[in-house]
């Protein structure tokens, strides 16, 4: 942990110089992601382009090539089984499918945290349980079934169970995708309620441009494994580099291709490429 | 000459890299195997976790092994009178049905038929829970899935299969008397009293009780490695929940040869 001296204490986590490769197929190629203390961080990018790998090289689940990782100024790649287990206690992560145990009932899926690592007085587990469900909406769906509920009562009910231990850090993995505007309304007013309520920090990974930029003090662009864009949401907004206007105005083809890498067309449909 | 060159490099290559994932996997799930042992001490004292898999791999696999093993006593019963009564040996039909019970066909059986229900079961489930995302959630929340999910699952397995096979026998010496006594008029005194003068608690019962204990251990480990190791998707889920049945069917199967031979001791 020799990089933790010259460490600015407002950052809570600090990606540097990241390179990342899952067999030949590079995936982040040298990026940089300090993330604020106390703020909501956004990264956005087309699909594919490394979004979750980064978020699983924060939780610690896989290892970068090179580069640092380091939360709370722990180099989470060095941190043995233990220790690793320790800092998890302390982030969480919200999964784009929520989750949730199917074999429990949501009650018992938010309560799982506490069970498992306090011995909390099983009344005083029922008032936690109960205010977790309170602050996403859900006290009366406590004893349904995941498989009873709709994605945006799921994905509520799994950020229910991210917060029931009071984490520093929560990520969230596309909490956007595949919601309704309603139940995506409701995501991001929690999303910024919790981190304003708690202070908790927040890292969302989203490409759902608007949800995201409304709710987030900070932004990057993230494009090919590397950062092609950052700043406040306004500030990526306006950019006029050419990378950033296609993905914030969706557009099909520009400096990431419409193709995906191929021989010429008419070679192919004539039998004359390899 | 240069095609068949090629086509016997081929041969070699695609040979070689069979044997080198088989021994890949092979090294994986030994690995696996000193993980999850490392966890048992911390699952025992929660046993309230092994009780709930005891249910669902015990007490629900229970109604297919009480009736297979009738059914299995039955057959034993008629096949064997028919046999013996050309030596005039038919009052030995109880010892008969009885060693085939407790030596072979209860572990052996019940480890086919418990891979069959709950050993696919539990590769199905431990395969979706990695598909969902469960196990990944799981991590994240700082608990440690192997520990939580998968040794519970282990060793619920471990201790249920043995119990089974009891219950195979005792169940299918029951319907071997129902055939023979009952059907086949075999005096019901020289059926039990043969059985329990002949029966030796060491060499049948306890070479019984070992063969099943080693099944229950490889049949577990083989269904709740396959479902951790699974590829997470449809495809590969299925195609875990296949391996698990034929492995473990192919390897009760060899183990039984094996254990056999050690404990007759004649080869």
């Amino acid at each position: 942990m020799s990089a933790t001296a010259s460490r600015d204490p407002d950052i809570l986590v600090d990606i540097r110089d990241v390179h990342f490769s899952r067999g030949d197929r590079s995936i982040l190629k040298g990026i940089n992601v300090p993330i604020r203390r106390g703020s909501v961080t956004a990264i956005m990018g087309g699909s594919g382009c490394g979004k979750t790998t980064l978020l699983n090289l924060i939780g610690g689940r896989i290892k970068p090539n090179r580069g640092q990782v380091l939360v709370d100024g722990q180099s989470v790649p060095d941190l043995d089984t233990d220790a690793l287990y320790e800092l998890r206690k302390r982030m969480a992560m919200l999964f784009q499918s929520g989750a949730l145990f199917t074999d429990l009932s949501v009650f018992e899926n938010v309560a799982f945290p506490i069970r498992e690592h306090t011995k909390l007085p099983e009344s005083i587990l029922r008032t936690v349980v109960l205010m977790k469900l309170e602050t996403v909406g859900l006290r009366g769906a406590r004893e349904l079934m995941p498989s009873e509920l709709s994605g945006g009562m799921a994905r509520r009910v799994a950020l229910a169970r991210a917060i029931v231990l009071e984490p520093t850090l929560i990520m969230y993995d596309e909490p956007f995708t595949g919601l309704d505007p309603i139940s995506k309304g409701v995501i991001a007013k929690l999303i910024r309620s919790l981190n304003e309520n708690l202070g908790i920090t927040s890292i969302v990974v989203s490409h759902d441009v608007a949800e995201t930029c409304q709710i987030s003090d900070y932004a990057y662009l993230m494009g090919d494994g590397r950062i092609i864009g950052e700043g406040t949401p306004a500030e990526v907004q306006q950019s006029k580099s050419e990378f950033v206007r296609q993905f914030m105005d969706g557009l099909p083809d520009g400096p990431v291709p419409y193709q995906h890498p191929s021989s010429p067309y008419v070679d192919d449909l004539t039998g004359r490429s390899p | 000459m240069n095609a068949r060159l090629t086509l016997a490099t081929d041969v070699l290559r695609n040979l070689g890299a069979v044997v080198l994932n088989t021994l890949e996997r092979l090294g994986r799930a030994a690995l696996f195997l000193v993980e999850m042992l490392s966890g048992v001490p911390v699952v025992l004292r929660r046993f309230i976790l092994i009780a709930q898999q005891l249910y669902a791999v015990g007490v629900l696999t229970l109604l297919i092994i009480l009736v297979s093993g009738m059914f299995v006593g039955m057959v034993l019963s008629l096949q064997g009178y028919n046999t013996l009564v050309k030596f005039g040996a038919e009052e030995s039909l109880g010892l008969m049905v009885a060693l085939s019970l407790v030596r072979e066909l209860g572990p052996v059986v019940t480890a086919l038929l418990f891979a069959g229900r709950a050993g696919s079961a539990l590769t199905a489930e431990i395969g979706l829970m990695k598909a969902t995302e469960q196990l990944a959630g799981m991590e994240m929340m700082a608990v440690n899935p192997i520990t939580r999910v998968l040794v519970p699952r282990f060793l619920a397995g471990v201790v249920a299969l043995p119990l089974l096979a009891a219950l195979f026998s005792a169940v299918g010496v029951l319907g071997g008397h129902v055939v023979g006594v009952g059907m086949l008029d075999v005096d019901a005194g020289s059926f039990w009293s043969q059985m329990q003068t002949n029966v030796d608690f060491q060499t049948d019962i306890l070479n019984g009780v070992i063969k099943s204990v080693v099944f229950g251990i490889v049949c577990s480990w083989i269904a709740v490695f396959e479902g951790y190791d699974a590829v997470p998707t449809s495809e590969g889920v299925a195609r875990a929940t296949n391996r698990t049945v034929v492995y473990s069917s192919l390897s009760v199967l060899a183990l039984d040869f094996i254990l056999t031979a050690l404990t007759l001791g004649d080869i």
